[in-house]
């Protein structure tokens, strides 16, 4: 990447020159590495999430629900999981989402298939990937994301679980909701909202996972990290899943360590499954549905995405040894 | 007049119920500003993205944070 050549003579010259922490030392290369990564993850984050914000406005949740409603399934699900990658996701928006697509007709299980892309595959992950991992991790990233979040949706859709939503009876006396026509300079001044406040969110988060991630990268030695996460024993994908489940919220602290783990010989497969698990298996997620439909589909969700993220984790660590 | 501003609790909404504050004043307008946060409520204007702006039950905008000069002319053209 050569555009970021600035950035690594920016980061040479502040850790030699500035800091004059002499070449070649292990904490000149923790320092070093710590304010390129930081520096380069933060242009990607601004410049990606203003394009996505851009995107966005264009198809707003009330659009996109019009367009999935009554949509055939596995056409649906497709489709779904497309408009899920490019929502943005919080967690105080998943019942308004849901709910929402329900009342206007999308069917149950293209409604699961946006709910599970739309917070495992967003721009964020996309950009922490690309800066950290490289474009091929990336695409495996995604092209497992979405699949998962088809297929896990169309099967939820062939089960029969209506009765497990809790019914709320919205009646609906606007679903004809008038489209917003924006302006340019509005959709210029909402994506520029969007990106400070998701970057003031998230920030901390990466500067801690960078700043323990250059620790790591200058002062745990390999050894240490392949003897005790290496990855090749049975349970090391399974193990990962789980403990990424209640991460969700430092989504973005957690893939610059990982990204430092996966460096020193954490396998592949292993790092896939931890990620997509912080991120598309969140403890703060379940207990918001938790209000809206019954224990019993919560875990059939939870259940079908894990399964399909333990696939993914073994299958990648099988073929890539 | 009545303003309902609808979200259910997402960081824009307190900056949407002070701009629109803000606007009345400077329109020198008197207002209850009505804050909705019960999902089911919200979901009845038919709005998944939050925040929005309801005046005298008219959807009026969403899913965005519009500007204090913003929302004057939508109070205005609402009126």
């Amino acid at each position: 990447m050569s555009i970021f050549y600035l950035v690594q003579c920016f980061a040479d010259w502040l850790t030699y020159s500035i800091f004059s922490i002499s070449k070649g030392s292990v904490l000149a290369d923790a320092v070093n590495f710590f304010i390129f990564d930081t520096i380069k993850i933060l242009i990607l984050l601004t410049v990606i999430i203003f394009i996505v914000s851009i995107i966005r406005s264009f198809i707003p949740a009330e659009k996109i629900r019009s367009i999935l409603s009554h949509k055939y399934q596995i056409t649906g699900n497709l489709m779904a999981a497309a408009f899920g990658i490019i929502t943005p996701f919080c967690t105080c928006s998943a019942i308004p989402l849901f709910l929402g697509f329900i009342e206007a007709g999308v069917p149950i299980g293209v409604t699961f298939s946006f709910l599970i892309a739309s917070p495992m595959i967003n721009e964020v992950a996309i950009v922490l990937l690309l800066g950290l991992f490289g474009w091929k991790t990336t695409f495996i990233y995604i092209a497992s994301g979405y699949l998962i979040a088809v297929i896990a949706g169309f099967v939820i859709g062939k089960l029969n679980v209506q009765h497990l939503i809790e019914k709320f009876g919205v009646s609906n006396r606007n679903t004809s909701l008038v489209p917003m026509q924006l302006t340019w300079p509005q959709r210029i001044q909402s994506a520029k909202d969007y990106t400070s406040e998701t970057l003031v969110k998230i920030l901390p988060y990466i500067v801690i996972g960078i700043g323990v991630g250059a620790w790591i990268h200058g002062y745990v030695p390999t050894e240490f990290i392949v003897r005790y996460a290496g990855g090749n024993s049975w349970y090391s994908v399974l193990v990962a899943t789980l403990v990424g489940i209640p991460l969700y919220s430092n989504a973005a602290g957690v893939m610059p360590l990982v990204s430092v783990l996966t460096q020193k010989g954490v396998a592949i497969g292993t790092t896939l499954a931890f990620m997509m698990a912080v991120t598309g298996l969140s403890l703060p997620e379940f207990l918001i549905l938790k209000k809206i439909m019954k224990t019993k589909l919560l875990i059939i969700f939870a259940t079908i995405v894990g399964l399909g993220i333990l696939f993914t984790g073994y299958m990648f660590n099988f073929l890539l040894y | 007049m009545i303003i309902k501003i609808l979200g259910a609790g997402c960081a824009g909404c307190a900056r949407l119920e002070n701009n629109t504050k803000e606007a009345l004043r400077q329109l020198g307008l008197q207002a209850d500003v009505i804050k909705v946060t019960d999902i089911q409520t919200i979901l009845s204007y038919g709005i998944m993205s939050s925040p929005a702006l309801v005046i005298d039950e008219k959807v009026v905008m969403y899913g965005r944070n519009p500007s204090v000069d913003e929302i004057i002319k939508l109070i205005k053209d609402n009126k």
